[in-house]
């Protein structure tokens, strides 16, 4: 491990703290707009977070203390490292030769199940239901995520992600397997607010049934926990679907010849404004539009519709390549 | 292996229920498998407090009885007031009278809509709804002078008249709910989302909602042609001729399910704006009140003696006032209210036994149910004068419930 790596190492995770509690303030104030209030400022997501971590942390009387307690730091671990396998931008990502897009599933999958252990263990009915909920949710969606994932792997014969945000996808395919990207993005789309639980698939956290299900019983610090590892998801989330999709740098596009710091500073804004762009397309403008499913017509989008866009763009790509 | 059953409470406190009420849901995974509805949480004494006033105090204390029905109480109250008492109110004063329900009606039914679309999570639409439903509230605040409890109805006619600028105005909000009307339509009738949520969500059948004896929008929904409007017409809607909304004039059959009702309550708002549009054309000349001297209506009260039962159809459903006057009292003798949310609730134990955990809001919201209207204070006598004990009574109310679900086929 080089001290580049431990450098990235420390500074990605604060970064990647403050831009996803931005890009959470932001997501507020637009869905605010959209539905004609005013909203909250963009810096309301670091007040909360300042507030939970002032309040008391309550542990239910009837919960399994431990595994309660260590959920939310398990979720908010697996947050931190998800970031450190994205590459921001033109920077390579830090644990780039430890890990690929399959320690990605898994890590957004952790993030989840942390959720649900933590819902299951704090002896709660609501939470009790959100986690059971959140489980079959996630069965639901995993399938349409990975065949996404084997994707790539078929075009790229490789599952580094640097390997593909350094090669423009479209590039490498066919005409056949374009299409077939294609596809994998519009399911990948779909899947992106379930994995995030936002509407129309906040199904395990629904506020009117349920009470916010999984986090029902959660409290100050480790509800600030879930809430961090939550606005990092979206934005990681976001991230990786700039990396696979769009990976187009300005510099590349304008045909401008940048070095040095203006370089790095150009191509990171630029890549803040495609995560933007996406984040506020996938998930803002879907939850400001829809209503929350049922549990059981949310399987059947995922397990029907989205499997069958996501196995045709898989068949095109395998048939393009 | 055994399946687990939890519990899970709804209420009094919940994202839910804006208002106390508690219903104990056994489920098995997302199957509510046992329900349990208890009510009882507000307790508020209206009626008692009603009885030691006088008429044109209790007048204004019937619309406190409920937040959203501020002009339904009291246009019950005055109806039954003015049987009981023999006094008629002039034609116009009837006519404003019926404007303002139905400007009410409107009010009500959007705030409905909006809240049923933020019970399934669809809050844009809950934001949409309400920003609508500002116009009808200014124009009441116009016509009246107070946005939520008017204070504009009187026995014996009304306070305040609608002038020409008045009823220019009205016209234009009637003009832009007719544009909004079809905008509803769109949006909760044709998108196939909200279709997914409602449709066979909450269905009562015909006889069912017969047995339960539901009221108001419900039973339209269920596809009982009943309405006080049209059953016995009062005021200005004994010249309209009011016929019921029911789906079946609709969409060719009632399936009584949250679809149903979302769908008779727009067209109930489109009924409401013919209605108001009929009573600013025809509005008879004349005056406002039939004893506008309150000291002189107060003196009448004490002298008559009646009793009588005043009946209007609240957005939610009947609301029944029953009233007795006499023994030299310038006030009600007996004030006895019953809610349309009263009838209602009964639904929601069958409705949900067998539904899944995510139509608890829907099914408890389908009825628009109102706490604050149910919970009053009730002596209850039996056939010999005799005060019946809230014991006796339990067992009574248990037994009624066991007989109910007998015949219902409801668990047992």
């Amino acid at each position: 491990m080089t001290p580049e790596t431990l450098l990235y190492a420390l500074t990605f995770p604060i970064l990647g703290v403050f831009l996803g509690l931005v890009y959470k303030g932001v997501d507020r104030r637009v869905s605010a707009r959209l539905t004609s209030r005013i909203g909250p400022p963009i810096r309301q997501p670091f007040w909360d977070v300042g507030k939970l971590l002032l309040k008391e942390t309550v542990v239910p009387k009837n919960a399994v203390a431990w595994i309660f307690n260590a959920m939310p730091i398990v979720s908010f671990a697996a947050s931190m490292t998800l970031l450190l396998y994205i590459p921001f931008g033109v920077l390579k990502a830090p644990l780039e030769g430890y890990g690929d897009l399959v320690v990605i599933l898994y890590l957004l999958t952790l993030q989840s199940l942390a959720m649900a252990i933590g819902g299951f263990a704090s002896g709660s009915p609501f939470s009790s239901v959100g986690a059971q909920r959140e489980m079959v949710l996630m069965m639901s969606y995993e399938m349409p995520l990975a065949t996404v994932i084997v994707g790539f792997a078929v075009l790229y014969k490789s599952f580094s992600l640097t390997t593909i945000a350094s090669t423009p996808v479209w590039g490498v395919a066919g005409p056949l397997a374009a299409m077939g990207v294609l596809l994998l993005f519009v399911a990948l789309l779909v899947v992106t607010p379930a994995e995030l639980a936002k509407l129309p698939f906040d199904i395990a956290e629904a506020e009117t049934e349920i009470c916010e299900g999984m986090l029902a019983e959660y409290s100050g610090r480790n509800l600030a926990l879930f809430y961090l590892s939550d606005a990092v998801r979206g934005f990681a989330m976001a991230a990786l679907e700039v990396v696979l999709f769009f990976p187009f740098t300005l510099t590349s596009i304008l045909n401008l010849n940048l070095t040095g710091t203006p370089y790095y500073v150009v191509e990171a804004l630029w890549f803040l404004f495609k995560v933007m762009v996406i984040y506020l397309l996938a998930i803002t403008l879907v939850r400001t539009s829809f209503a929350r499913f049922r549990i059981e017509q949310a399987s059947r989008i995922f397990w029907v519709y989205v499997n069958i866009i996501a196995l045709v763009g898989l068949a095109l790509v395998w048939l393009g390549v | 292996m055994a399946k687990t059953q939890y519990y899970v409470p709804v209420g009094p406190i919940h994202p839910a229920l804006k208002e106390p009420i508690r219903v104990e849901a056994k489920v098995e995974g997302e199957r509510i498998v046992d329900v349990d509805v208890k009510r009882g949480f507000a307790h508020r004494g209206i009626e008692y407090m009603g009885m030691k006033r006088n008429a044109i105090q209790t007048l204004y204390l019937s619309e406190r009885i409920c937040g959203i029905c501020s002009i339904s109480h009291p246009y019950a109250f005055v109806i039954g007031s003015e049987k009981a008492l023999g006094i008629e109110a002039p034609p116009r004063a009837q006519y404003i009278r019926t404007i303002i329900a139905e400007l009410e009606r409107i009010h009500s039914h959007i705030l409905w809509l909006g809240v049923v679309a933020h019970e399934m999570g669809f809050d844009s639409l809950l934001f949409w709804t309400w920003k609508g439903r500002e116009k009808v509230l200014d124009i009441l605040e116009l016509l009246t002078g107070n946005r939520i409890n008017y204070s504009v109805f009187m026995i014996g006619g009304v306070r305040r008249d609608i002038t020409e600028s008045q009823a220019k105005a009205v016209r234009d909000m009637i003009n832009y709910y007719r544009i909004f009307t079809e905008e509803m339509k769109d949006v909760f009738l044709a998108d196939p989302v909200y279709k997914a949520r409602t449709r066979g969500v909450a269905q009562l059948s015909r006889d069912m909602a017969k047995k339960l004896n539901v009221c108001g929008p419900v039973a339209r929904a269920a596809g009982l042609r009943m309405d006080v409007r049209q059953d016995t017409p009062y005021d200005a809607y004994a010249d309209i001729g009011v016929r019921a909304v029911v789906p079946q004039d609709i969409v060719g059959e009632a399936r009584g399910d949250a679809y149903d009702i979302t769908l008779v309550r727009i067209y109930e708002i489109e009924q409401s704006l013919d209605i108001i549009e009929f009573c600013l054309d025809n509005m008879p000349e004349g005056k406002l009140m039939a004893i506008p001297n309150y000291v002189a209506l107060l003196a009448k009260i004490r002298r008559s003696e009646g009793e009588a039962i005043g009946m209007h159809e609240a957005p939610r459903g009947e609301v029944v006032h029953y009233f007795k006057y006499g023994n030299k009292r310038d006030g009600p003798l007996v004030w006895k209210v019953v809610a349309p949310s009263y009838n209602n609730i009964n639904t929601w134990g069958p409705l949900l036994l067998g539904a899944e955990v995510a139509d608890i809001p829907i099914v408890v919201a389908y009825i628009d149910p109102c706490m604050c209207c149910n919970d009053r204070l009730a002596v209850v006598r039996d056939e010999n004068g005799r005060l019946i004990d809230p014991a006796t009574l339990h067992l009574k109310a248990v037994e009624k419930t066991r007989k109910l679900r007998e015949e219902l086929g409801v668990r047992e």
